[in-house]
């Protein structure tokens, strides 16, 4: 089984990477053949439904507002980022809602200069709008199958091991990485021989502090958790603003796994050992980062 | 070595296509048809020219089959004959004899033959089913999380086993298993392509799928391949490619109807019961998750790719719409 070679959409391409010089009659003209595309369906998507123009022209278009001045994310580490060929940018989850995820795809996508292809749960595939939207804006169900496709590929791929486990944790547990799982992502990085870059977010944990589940909601709506924060329920929608926590996402440096043979992705102690290392890379560097952060909502507390 | 080649289902489209390509070959010595109704050309009604084709009337759920492969020496078997909707007044039980029970009969008669050397059985990447669970591509070897259990791709599903059966009794005969796409063309008269043909298309409010074409060309130019070469396996055929529903809506200039996953549901049922579409449960599944399939393994085998992708494919059907 060979694969397809990547499609590589040079990320230049983008509006966003365009000099602020092009003048007002070519926006225009951008914007009218844009248009013209979008209207009589003339573009075109990757076998997981990626759509990397709706997604640059539209869909983070939305959340950079969020990521610049909201959260006023900073990047740090971005020479760790492979500029080509396959990587796994393994971070840690957390917020309660997985506006991380967002932050992540923006930073990747625009200061590291590189679509971003995450691994999400089977829950946003089942939900109406969130399916396709996941899809187009290039991210695919967390599985093997689907991880080592996208590697083999040259993609860099996002993955967040913790799953719900981390992005549902109390707010008394913030910073504290859960259990990885399975340790699947090390094993398809290892099968495709590829870099895993250890990523800590700072700052998510802080936006929806959750001191409460409704657990029996939760079930009956068959969703993983409903939280309770200071101001959800309480609040109703208001409730769902995020707090604006000052954030920092930092790449640290990528740990090989091209001097592993291929078939140790079937050797439960490599995978296993190298997905502690990993972790405790990880976690290693959210202490610090944390440290180097400060207060969450700069200047009061 | 002479040929003398059994294809099935030749009163449909691609099968008569497929079995007047073969009556063309000079490789081939015989052609012989069958199907439970005359092709359209042997009905007078301005059908394709089907040359030398023999066609002989046999209901395959009956064992007469038997007697057509036993008495005309057949070397090849091209098994066309799944239908993917009930025809209007039999219903769907009907559908499912003739696919299962049909197939089975079949194969029975090829596992008693000792002239059969090659079998070529068209199947469906419906057995995939469609699951938010699933890889968002599937290749040949993978098992879908939840398979089929209603309608065609049930059919399909069990039509694969009773095929899988066959080749692990009969390992002398080469067995090639095709599991295409949803064809598109000029000449294809699908489900689907009623469904673009409607000038207010239903969707699944919230689901925009994954959907994969074979042209009616490239459809038949691989199983007559497989028909007259040795290629052993389970291969997916689809075009390049992928187009979302929303784009195959905006290119036919349709207009979308969304509807809530429930109304869709209910609509489909509406419309079955008005005979119009064979809808199943499997069909609101395509249209909320939709389905994709590796086709690598095909091109690795045939050295050969299809020459529509499925965007190509899609817009050539429309061409021959307007």
């Amino acid at each position: 089984m060979t694969a397809e070679p990547a499609r590589v959409i040079p990320i230049t391409d983008a509006p966003s990477h365009r000099g602020a010089a092009a003048s007002c009659e070519e926006r225009l003209a951008g914007l009218l053949a844009f248009l013209r595309r979008r209207i009589t369906g003339d573009y075109e998507v990757d076998e997981f439904g990626f759509d990397p123009e709706l997604t640059d022209t539209v869909l983070l278009e939305l959340v950079r507002p969020l990521y610049r001045h909201w959260f006023r994310v900073d990047a740090l580490g971005l020479d760790n980022v492979p500029g080509e060929g396959g990587a796994l940018v393994v971070a840690n989850h957390s917020g309660t809602l997985p506006v991380d995820a967002l932050m992540l795809h923006v930073a990747l996508h625009d200061e590291a200069g590189r679509p971003c292809r995450m691994l999400g749960a089977d829950l946003v595939y089942q939900l109406p709008f969130l399916s396709h939207l996941s899809r187009k804006s290039g991210h695919t169900l967390a599985c093997r199958e689907d991880a080592d496709r996208l590697l083999r590929k040259g993609e860099l791929v996002g993955v967040f091991p913790e799953g719900f486990k981390g992005v549902g944790k109390p707010f008394s547990e913030r910073y504290k990485l859960q259990r990885f799982g399975r340790g699947g992502f090390v094993a398809s990085a290892i099968r495709a021989g590829v870099p895993i870059v250890p990523t800590a977010i700072v700052g998510a944990e802080e936006i929806y502090p959750k001191i409460g589940d409704l657990k029996t909601l939760a079930r009956l709506l068959g969703v993983p958790y409903i939280p309770i924060t200071p101001f959800f329920p309480w609040l109703g929608p208001l409730g769902l603003i995020p707090l604006p926590s000052k954030w920092m996402i930092e790449f640290g440096e990528p740990i090989r796994t091209d001097d592993h043979d291929p078939a140790d992705a079937d050797d439960p102690i490599v995978v296993f050992n190298l997905t502690d290392q990993v972790r405790e890379t990880i976690q290693q560097m959210l202490n610090e980062l944390r440290l180097r952060r400060g207060h969450a909502f700069p200047p009061f507390f | 070595m002479t040929h003398t080649v059994l294809v099935t289902g030749v009163s449909r489209h691609i099968g008569a296509r497929v079995a007047s390509v073969l009556a063309a070959d000079p490789g081939i010595s015989r052609v012989i048809g069958v199907d439970t109704v005359p092709p359209p050309s042997l009905a007078r009604d301005g059908g394709m020219s089907l040359g030398r084709m023999e066609f002989v009337r046999v209901d395959l759920r009956s064992p007469d089959i038997a007697k057509v492969i036993a008495t005309a020496d057949i070397d090849t078997v091209v098994h066309m004959s799944l239908v993917s909707a009930p025809t209007r007044g039999a219903g769907r039980a009907v559908m499912k004899e003739h696919n299962v029970i049909g197939t089975m009969q079949l194969l029975g008669a090829c596992q008693r033959s000792e002239t059969v050397r090659r079998v070529v059985v068209r199947s469906t990447t419906a057995v995939y089913g469609s699951s938010p669970r699933d890889p968002a591509v599937f290749t040949e070897d993978l098992e879908p999380h939840d398979g089929p259990s209603h309608g065609y791709a049930k059919d399909a599903a069990e039509v694969e086993g009773y095929v899988r059966g066959f080749s692990r009794r009969r390992p002398d005969v080469t067995v090639s298993m095709l599991r295409f796409a949803n064809f598109m063309g000029p000449g294809v008269d699908s489900p689907l392509t009623r469904y673009f043909s409607q000038p207010l298309v239903p969707t699944v409010l919230g689901f925009d799928p994954r959907l994969q074409f074979v042209h009616e060309d490239d459809a038949v130019e691989v199983l007559c391949r497989m028909a007259l070469e040795d290629h052993p396996g389970t291969f997916n055929v689809a075009g390049a490619g992928v187009l979302l529903l929303s784009q195959c809506v905006r290119r036919a200039g349709r207009i979308p109807l969304p509807l809530p996953s429930p109304a869709f549901g209910l609509l489909g049922d509406a419309a079955r019961r008005m005979g119009l579409v064979d809808f199943s449960p499997e069909q609101l599944k395509l249209m909320s998750h939709g389905r994709v399939v590796d086709t690598a393994k095909l091109a690795a085998e045939l050295g050969w790719r299809p020459k529509f992708t499925t965007a190509a494919a899609f817009d050539d059907f429309l061409r021959c719409r307007r």
